[in-house]
């Protein structure tokens, strides 16, 4: 039997995917877990491989276009099959019959391993539940699948999902993202045009990071509301030991001749310093859902990394107990995957908050967009020599402005401002970053 | 009871002079011609633009009816109002409407007489007290009782003529119009055109008299026969009803025998009559011919005359037509405006 | 209540409500006037029109021949020149036979003709069943006129809106056709004196509830009502809207309270299938309150079969207090 190559959902609020390359040809000879074809995804490039050994054919997965998730790219023959025994309809219509068969046997069997999407959509697809359930699970983030239902036949009804978020149970594994509503453009497009003169402009079409970027910022400042908070640290003392420390790296070898085990930038004590403020006001530390808070034990700090046509927040992992050369190091691994778009899905998918750094262009002071599920991000301006006055005298001190945005559900202003008061304090007193 | 209208001996002076010309002046006739020239290219225009395909839809000609439509108008006034019937380019015309809104309306434009909701079957011009051609045989009937009604009641003195062809006759709503309006002695004329056909059925075969006109005893009305294909005897069989309806003695109902010389509507085939037939209407008794020569002989008009009405007519279709391809077409976004009367 | 200009009340029957009407409406306005079949000194099959020939005269209170579809049509004719006619019809099972005119002709001359007429007339139907008068005079064809844009569809339930409509629909500019329950001719209730106008195409919330919201049409909303009391006494609370008009229909009452209430039933006697329920349930399931229905959308309308002769089977016909009752609780309580 001919088995099917899919474009595979591999990344979470993935609806489409491209094909930006494929690296076998048509009757080429694959073994199962050979690299068959690279997506761009919204927000990184996904290697492919092979699902079964054989002779891959019927390509019709074609390169550079939105390509729905689930759909059939190619297939893959046993050495010797007839071409004929699989032509791409018959299990393309089985793909397509599987919603409603999931729906006649309640629990699930995903016929597609490779597909995941259609696993969840067919298991609340299956559920008896009135609409108002249905729309009351979803506003707070609970699976159908795993509430009883007291109506007839079993239908889930409105009084068993509350008694479900009563119990705080059957949380979905999708839940908190896809609930936002979709927001209406004030413009049309054509209103948009109309404003300027034909001729006047070219069109770039948007690609799928600019898309996801558009949807993903206006989700977040349409649901999420934001509360801003600033302040300024002085940073000479910070620069000092940056300075002493970066002098005091040890040398290692590299393919590129010695050089220095470490080269801390000011971002990754800022980083540092961040997770460590954290990790002293664990009550800021959390993510917001409907039905309860999600209080983080760590602190997942993501960085916003700009790269060419957009930007993307890998994630360092526990930073609050990472060594600064450690972050240093990996900051410079996953910066650079991320201009390459080499990036994997769980490298920046989740996090408890956010650090966005524009210090290096010269900007005094701005608030950032929240990150959901983050309920904090801090924006860091750039670090410039000011008069300050002390004990009534003026002196020069280099100062760094930063605000840190708040989701206010779930960081209020005094616990946000506690927060940066402790970032301030990591901040001006740097050595506290090296115990 | 009918009766046939009296055919005036034609002579060129004297008291026994044809009707029309000891009741109208020389002007009033000779825009008589005018009107049926502009109803024949009128509808000739119309099927050209149809076939080009600038028209949709279908259409009914009257083509060969010019005369019944004329003779009737002739007498009466815009306050006197009309219903029409699909086959009602004719009485539109006769009534006084401009054409090259009817133009517009059969293209389906916002400067037609209905914004282009309604075409060549719902051709009205209310202004010139037409209530509008309709879609449903016999469907005009009743409505002109009633607007026949609201005359009597607000004592306006106006008629209402009501037009129908030889097939309503047989619908209910012509026994029950004609009852109402002699029960109440309603100031309505309710003129037959009948042209031999309904469709493709002839009179002979779905009508069990003879005549449409002696369906009137049964309502104790005059009904009465002329030849629709002379102005003359049509107008003169108009101007009794008139006199009768305008001093409340009620309704009157005129049959005009008449000939279409087209098909039904455009999808016609003309398997049901022979082109013998058509051809004798059309060249022995076309009545713009027949009007032209008698209105030649009574000296009303020359042959010079006669060409330069035809030639303005001609403009005026031209124009008309031109009108109506420059205008706008309707907004969809307007599609349901005029369902319902719009609240201020 | 939504009267303009309510002075002091006094109890009427629904029919006595609308012969009022329709007195005020001939005094204020000489445009006005009545036809159909015996409604002079016969005074209408159901006394609706009683005396008024002695005070208005023959002129104004015109009998006409047994001609359904020719009087319609006298009617709109009228009302396209300029009068302001109310017809008659005697049972509206007969305005099977006048369909030409007011489908064809009332409905779309106003837009056959883009707007350069209007057709103001009102015709008005005793229609439904409980009269012992079986098959050919007993039927609720509302959905019918309902179907058609261009006609105004209204049934007032109490006598206070027989009488606030009608006049509301003589001052209306387009054709409004009326649905009078003749069980409802003998119902009385407190009706204003003078003139006064009840909107259409506005429903009445008639009981506010939280539970499930019925929406009834004409004699429907009164066994609506019975129902809710005796829900409410088993803790079942019942909203009971008063839909008033179906064509134009008031969606956002009917949906307002859907999101309140979770629960949907429709009550109407005429026939269930293709019928104002399916409207109301369509409507709702395409609007914002589908996602607040905790239960499946219930129609109570008229059993599928011609309207019979004997009583008991009659009754059985159409909804009734007890099936009301039935269907709203198991409605409620989750067992359907």
């Amino acid at each position: 039997m001919a088995v099917e190559v899919i474009l595979p959902k591999v990344d979470m609020d993935m609806a489409t995917g491209r094909i930006s390359s494929w690296h076998v040809e048509e009757g080429a000879t694959v073994k199962k877990g050979d690299l068959l074809f690279e997506i761009e995804t919204d927000k990184a490039a996904m290697e492919i491989d092979s699902p079964a050994a054989g002779i891959v054919r019927n390509i019709t997965g074609k390169e550079g276009v939105d390509i729905a998730v689930g759909e059939v790219v190619a297939w893959i023959y046993e050495e010797g099959e007839a071409v004929a025994d699989a032509p791409a309809s018959a299990p393309a219509e089985a793909v397509a019959e599987e919603p409603a068969k999931a729906e006649a046997l309640a629990p699930v069997e995903a016929a597609a391993p490779v597909a995941p999407a259609a696993e969840v959509t067919a298991s609340s697809a299956g559920v008896r539940a009135s609409p108002l359930a249905r729309r009351l699970a979803k506003e707070a983030g609970l699976d159908l699948a795993a509430i009883s239902g007291s109506g007839p036949k079993g239908r889930i009804v409105k009084a068993d999902v509350e008694a479900a978020a009563k119990d705080g149970g059957a949380k979905s594994a999708e839940a908190a993202p896809s609930a936002a509503p979709a927001a209406q453009p004030a413009m049309s497009d054509d209103q948009v045009m109309k404003l300027f003169e034909e001729g006047s402009y070219e069109l770039i079409p948007h690609d799928s990071m600019r898309k996801t970027i558009a949807r993903r910022l206006v989700e977040a400042k349409s649901t999420v509301p934001h509360f801003y908070l600033t302040l300024d640290c002085e940073i000479d003392a910070l620069l000092a030991l940056r300075k002493q420390l970066n002098e005091a790296a040890p040398k290692v070898k590299t393919e590129d001749g010695e050089k220095p085990a470490y080269k801390l930038s000011v971002n990754d004590m800022v980083i540092k310093a961040h997770a460590k403020a954290l990790a002293m006001v664990p009550e800021a530390n959390v993510s917001w859902t409907e039905s309860a808070m999600v209080k983080h034990k760590h602190a997942d700090v993501g960085v916003a990394v700009s790269i060419p046509g957009g930007l993307i927040t890998p994630i360092i992992r526990r930073a609050d107990e990472k060594t600064l050369s450690a972050i240093s190091n990996e900051m410079k691994d996953l910066a650079a995957r991320a201009r390459s778009r080499k990036l994997k899905a769980e490298e920046y998918q989740g996090g408890n908050t956010a650090v966005s750094n524009l210090g290096m262009f010269g900007i005094k002071d701005f608030a950032a967009v929240i990150n959901p599920p983050h309920a904090t991000i801090l924006a860091v301006g750039a670090g410039e020599q000011r008069p300050v006055v002390k004990d009534g005298e003026v002196k020069v001190a280099t100062v760094m402005s930063v605000t840190l945005s708040t989701d206010h559900r779930a960081v209020d202003g005094a616990l946000g401002a506690e927060l940066l008061a402790a970032f301030k304090k990591v901040i001006e007193n740097p050595m506290a970053m090296l115990v | 009871m009918s009766a046939t209208a009296k055919k005036g001996a034609a002579k060129k002076d004297g008291a026994n002079q044809p009707f029309i010309y000891r009741h109208y002046d020389q002007e009033k006739l000779r825009d008589a011609l005018r009107k049926m020239y502009l109803i024949r290219q009128f509808e000739e225009g119309a099927e050209e633009s149809y076939m080009r395909g600038l028209i949709h839809g279908t259409m009914h000609l009257s083509i060969g009816q010019e005369a019944s439509a004329v003779g009737i108008c002739l007498g009466l006034s815009d306050e006197d109002q009309i219903t029409s019937t699909h086959r009602g380019h004719g009485h539109c015309i006769a009534k006084g409407a401009d054409v090259s809104r009817m133009f517009a309306e059969f293209f389906g434009k916002t400067t037609g007489y209905c914004r282009g909701r309604g075409g060549s079957m719902h051709i009205a011009d209310v202004s010139t007290g037409n209530l509008g051609a309709n879609g449903i045989v016999g469907g005009g009937l009743p409505i002109a009782v009633g607007a026949a009604l609201t005359a009597k009641k607000m004592k306006t003195g106006n008629v209402v003529v009501c037009f129908f062809g030889d097939g309503a006759n047989n619908e209910g709503a012509f026994h029950e119009a004609l009852n109402m309006a002699a029960i109440w002695k309603l100031p309505v004329i309710f003129v037959c055109e009948n042209n031999g056909y309904g469709m493709s059925t002839s009179v002979a075969r779905a009508t069990a008299v003879p005549n449409i006109a002696d369906r009137a005893s049964a309502y104790a009305m005059p009904g009465v026969i002329v030849d629709g294909n002379v102005v003359s005897d049509v107008a003169e069989a108009m101007h009794d009803a008139t006199e009768r309806a305008r001093n409340g003695e009620g309704p009157t109902l005129i049959e005009c025998k008449t000939y279409r010389y087209r098909g039904h509507s455009k999808s016609d085939r003309n398997r049901y009559r022979t082109k013998e037939e058509i051809e004798e209407w059309m060249t022995e008794r076309d009545p713009i011919e027949a009007f032209e020569s008698q209105l030649m002989e009574f000296g009303v008009i020359d042959q010079n005359g006669i060409e330069e009405i035809r030639e303005s007519v001609r403009k005026e279709i031209e124009a008309g037509i031109e009108f109506a391809k420059e205008s706008p077409m309707p907004e969809v976004a307007n599609l349901e405006k005029y369902v319902y009367t719009e609240q201020a | 209540m939504d009267a303009q200009v309510e002075t002091a009340t006094r109890e009427l029957s629904y029919a006595q409500a609308i012969q009022e009407a329709m007195a005020i409406a001939m005094e204020r306005d000489e445009r006005v006037f009545l036809m159909g079949e015996d409604i002079g000194v016969y005074g209408g099959a159901f006394q609706v029109t009683g005396d008024l020939v002695e005070r208005f005269g023959t002129d104004r209170v015109m009998d006409t021949p047994i001609s359904e579809l020719g009087g319609a049509g006298v009617a709109v004719g009228a009302a396209v020149t300029g009068m302001r006619p109310i017809f008659e019809f005697q049972f509206s099972d007969f305005a099977t036979l006048a369909m030409e005119q007011i489908v064809n002709q009332a409905a779309k001359m106003r837009y056959m003709l883009g707007g350069a007429v209007s057709v103001p007339v009102v015709m008005r139907f005793p229609a439904g069943s409980g009269t012992g008068a079986a098959a050919q005079h007993s039927q609720s064809l509302e959905a019918w006129l309902g179907h058609v844009p261009g006609l105004k569809v209204i049934q007032p339930a109490t006598p206070h809106d027989a009488k606030g409509m009608l006049l509301a629909a003589i001052e209306d500019p387009d054709p409004v056709m009326i649905y009078e329950h003749k069980l409802l001719y003998k119902m009385k209730g407190e009706v204003p004196e003078g003139y006064y106008t009840v909107p259409i195409g506005k429903a009445e919330v008639r009981r506010e509830g939280a539970d499930l919201t019925i929406v009834a049409t004409s004699i429907m909303v009164h066994k609506s009502l019975d129902a809710a009391k005796q829900l409410a006494e088993e803790g079942i609370d019942v909203e009971v809207i008063d839909l008033r008009t179906i064509r134009p229909m008031d969606r956002q009452t009917i949906i307002e309270s859907v999101c309140k209430t979770s629960r949907l039933m429709c009550v109407y006697e005429g026939v269930k299938t293709l019928g104002v329920g399916a409207e109301i349930s369509a409507m709702i399931a395409e609007s914002e309150a589908f996602d607040y229905l905790d239960a499946p959308v219930v129609r109570l309308g008229g059993a599928e079969t011609p309207i019979p002769y004997n009583p008991e089977l009659e009754k059985a016909t159409v909804p009734q207090v007890d099936g009301i009752v039935k269907a709203a609780r198991d409605l409620v309580t989750g067992a359907r």
